[in-house]
């Protein structure tokens, strides 16, 4: 085997052993000594799966709540109230939302691979798909028999989707962003960071929302 | 992305070491760095202010000074302030100057990103302060702002002091959060080869440890505070008892960031004691991997210790019993600390110029902090003194005389390399004895007063408890005065110092291999690291020829 610098003496764990076994990409987080100074898109990959890691935070303190209010409430939903349905228009705008995340991968890879016409071609489906769901969830919200005011049922609803809503409007105006960036000629490397680090928020969006939909749809009164 | 537009910005800089750089948006993280610690030092010294009006007030047992909404706003403002606005951005502009340098690397990993982060704090800031101009005045309800004390603001106004509180904290969160995606990117990928865990300086890994509670506990804080926004001004019920919602679950959201908060004030702190003990017992820090180890045990035990701020909150006793167990645990990896601090001056030959003396007053201080903060940790002793004195007494022995103290060390030791001048050592001494007896004196009266049973948060009081108020009263003016001769020092030293040479105090770590102050890129050339930190004493490491010349 190759021999490759590794600084072993001050480590207590035998990372050798380990770094071996390992995927390259997690054995870039471990104790090596000098992180590549040149690699921008991986340096940025990191810093945006950390950002990742604080925004699930911000998501299960909202998930904490809606969970511990709805165990300590006896009669959860108000007179009159039916409570988020499960409704057909749900249903579909969740398929939508969650065979985006099937289009965008192949989109991210097709930039890897330089193919620009693929790219663009399946980045706009996932661009209709996210402004489908929204819309979708537009007509949802017009359709309810609740406010944001009406009860813990509401406050926790509007709460919920709203953020979740919030995040899926940024995937897609980072991902017109990105389009519109690969039209500049000579702007690839930077288009490429970017279209990877909204592919991996569009994932992270896609699998924050089947937590919401269990717990918002699934969980019944 | 950020790489390219900020090595543009840097291209068209001005020339070096021109003083309307700090003025001006820069992406060199020295001057982001210089940036921090101006403003929040500015900050600091607004708190201090309040805090002595607090005092003053304090001095009678009437209410005779300001009246009671005012006095709330007071002590609001002064614990906001202290945290959000001195303390942490104050260590995040530390160790925006010195990570870097000290891992050696050209800047932080994402510059302009960098940048921002400072830009957002003092609008933030602004707009905290600016709430004293309304009509209604501050927030009111205590830096934690518990409902529903915090929704009872006059009905019927959308910008009240809670609201502008809020808003101001969100920003201040963001801008936090960024900084801690810098920071923990910064010591993943940008040491310099041969740079590996173990062998970076404690305050690295200090900083690393507080910024990864920064990335895991904020974004909760951020939470509860937007619903609490949308509680006090969009007629949610997440937390008003008349609509079902429960406050419980808001003290659970704020504790889980605002009891880590506490370790990232105090891990950089720590951090600072254990640069600057080495450099002046000239010995290596004691236990080096044990103290690595117990900075990073102490950021992962402190997650799940946050119950223990609500002993009295109707918490059941199982979560009393299993948050008592946790909180204590805490003691175990601290002790590792203060045991290997010990040990490092253990028979060494000291030399107490200022950092030292200040860093010395910590540790010192913190045995003391920390000795109380166990007693708190027993459910039955906190049930007793809960929201006394002693409870201020305790923290105050941990935000002021340990952390503050420990940045005065820090400020001194690395002065020389920031502003590439030496300050005046008389006038450092002087300031060390005139902040370390007063603020002795004050703090310390607090906790036979909260023994006694009187309660915090209060602006008049039964008459037994004057003599003790009035010694903490007294001892605050003297630290508030001690300030004096801290900024005259700093400013005459910074205009007309003596020159500093590149390593005034001999001590080992990357950023003393660069001139004072460093240039733009820190390095002629990327260093690459051979040996262990803190190798005080090994000629055939020591990169100083003859170390020990001073002596």
């Amino acid at each position: 085997m190759q021999h490759r610098t590794i600084h072993l003496d001050e480590s207590p764990i035998r990372f050798d052993r380990w770094r071996r076994r390992l995927p390259n990409w997690l054995q870039r987080f471990l104790p090596s000594g000098g992180g590549s100074h040149e690699d921008h898109h991986g340096k940025g990959m990191f810093g945006f799966s950390v950002f990742l890691l604080s925004e699930s935070i911000i998501f299960l303190s909202f998930i904490f709540t809606y969970v511990a209010l709805r165990l300590n409430t006896s009669n959860w939903l108000p007179p009159g109230v039916s409570g988020p349905e499960l409704s057909k228009l749900v249903i579909i705008n969740t398929v939508v939302l969650l065979s985006s995340s099937f289009v965008i991968q192949p989109a991210e890879n097709a930039l890897k691979r330089n193919q620009l016409r693929k790219f663009r071609r399946l980045w706009l489906i996932t661009i209709a798909m996210g402004i489908y769901f929204l819309i979708g969830l537009l007509i949802e919200w017009k359709n309810l028999d609740f406010k944001l005011t009406t009860g813990l049922v509401g406050s926790t609803f509007y709460l919920l989707t709203g953020f979740h809503g919030l995040h899926v409007l940024a995937g897609v105006v980072l991902q017109i962003i990105m389009l519109i960036r690969s039209f500049i000629p000579g702007n690839y490397h930077k288009t490429h960071f970017g279209a990877s680090a909204t592919t991996l928020f569009w994932h992270f969006v896609d699998v924050v929302w089947v937590f919401l939909f269990s717990l918002l749809y699934l969980w019944r009164a | 992305m950020t790489h390219d537009l900020s090595e543009a910005i840097a291209n068209n800089r001005e020339p070096e070491n021109n003083w309307r750089e700090y003025f001006s948006f820069s992406t060199d993280h020295k001057v982001i760095g210089v940036q921090y610690m101006v403003m929040t030092f500015i900050f600091f010294l607004l708190g201090g202010l309040l805090a002595m009006i607090i005092r003053a007030e304090l001095l009678t047992p009437e209410a005779n000074l300001v009246d009671r909404p005012l006095y709330n706003g007071l002590f609001t403002m002064h614990g906001t302030i202290m945290i959000f606005l001195w303390i942490i951005p104050f260590n995040a502009g530390l160790s925006n100057y010195l990570v870097p340098l000290m891992i050696g690397a050209r800047d932080m990993a994402f510059p302009l990103l960098n940048a921002i982060s400072f830009w957002i704090l003092p609008p933030a800031g602004l707009l905290l302060l600016s709430s004293f101009l309304l009509p209604n005045g501050t927030a009111q309800a205590g830096w934690w702002s518990y409902p529903p004390v915090s929704l009872q603001v006059p009905a019927g106004q959308l910008i009240n002091g809670q609201f502008i509180w809020i808003v101001s904290l969100v920003l201040i969160g963001i801008s936090s959060i960024m900084g801690a995606v810098n920071f923990v990117t910064t010591i993943f990928w940008m040491r310099s080869p041969g740079m590996t865990f173990f062998r970076m300086p404690v305050f690295v890994w200090s900083v690393f440890s507080a910024q990864l509670l920064q990335l895991i506990n904020l974004p909760s804080l951020t939470g509860a505070l937007i619903l609490l926004l949308l509680d006090l001004s969009f007629g949610t019920q997440f937390f008003k008892p008349e609509g079902s919602g429960d406050p419980i679950i808001y003290q659970h959201l704020f504790w889980f960031y605002s009891h880590p908060a506490v370790y990232i004030m105090a891990l950089p702190a720590f951090g600072i004691i254990a640069e600057v003990l080495p450099a002046f017992a000239r010995n290596p820090l004691f236990g080096y991997r044990s103290v690595a180890i117990a900075t990073l045990g102490i950021a992962g035990i402190s997650i799940f210790v946050w119950v223990h701020h609500m002993f009295t909150s109707a918490t059941p006793g199982w979560m009393r019993m299993t948050f008592m167990a946790t909180s204590m645990l805490v003691a175990i990896p601290t002790g590792v600390k203060a045991f290997a601090w010990t040990a490092t001056i253990w028979r060494s030959k000291l030399h107490l110029e200022t950092p030292m003396l200040f860093a010395m007053g910590g540790a010192a201080m913190f045995i003391f902090g920390g000795v109380t903060g166990v007693m708190l940790a027993a459910t039955p002793f906190d049930i007793h003194v809960n929201n006394t004195y002693f409870v201020v007494g305790h923290f105050h022995y941990i935000v002021f005389n340990t952390i503050t103290m420990a940045i005065f060390a820090g400020i001194y030791f690395w002065f020389p390399k920031i502003t590439g001048r030496m300050y005046a050592e008389g006038w450092g001494k002087l300031h060390f004895w005139l902040t370390f007896i007063p603020a002795n004196i004050t703090f310390f009266s607090m906790h036979p007063l909260g023994l006694q049973g009187m309660l915090r948060r209060i602006s008049s009081y039964d008459p037994q408890y004057q003599g003790w108020n009035v010694i903490a009263s007294l001892g605050s003016f003297l630290l508030g005065a001690s300030t004096l001769p801290f900024i005259a020092n700093i400013v005459g030293s910074w205009l007309y110092g003596a020159k500093a040479v590149d390593n005034p105090w001999h001590a080992t770590g990357l950023e003393w291999t660069t001139s004072s102050p460093p240039p733009r890129d820190n390095f002629e050339e990327i260093p690459i690291v051979k040996r262990p930190p803190y190798d005080y004493g090994d000629p055939k490491y020591s990169f100083v020829e003859n170390s020990d010349d001073d002596e």
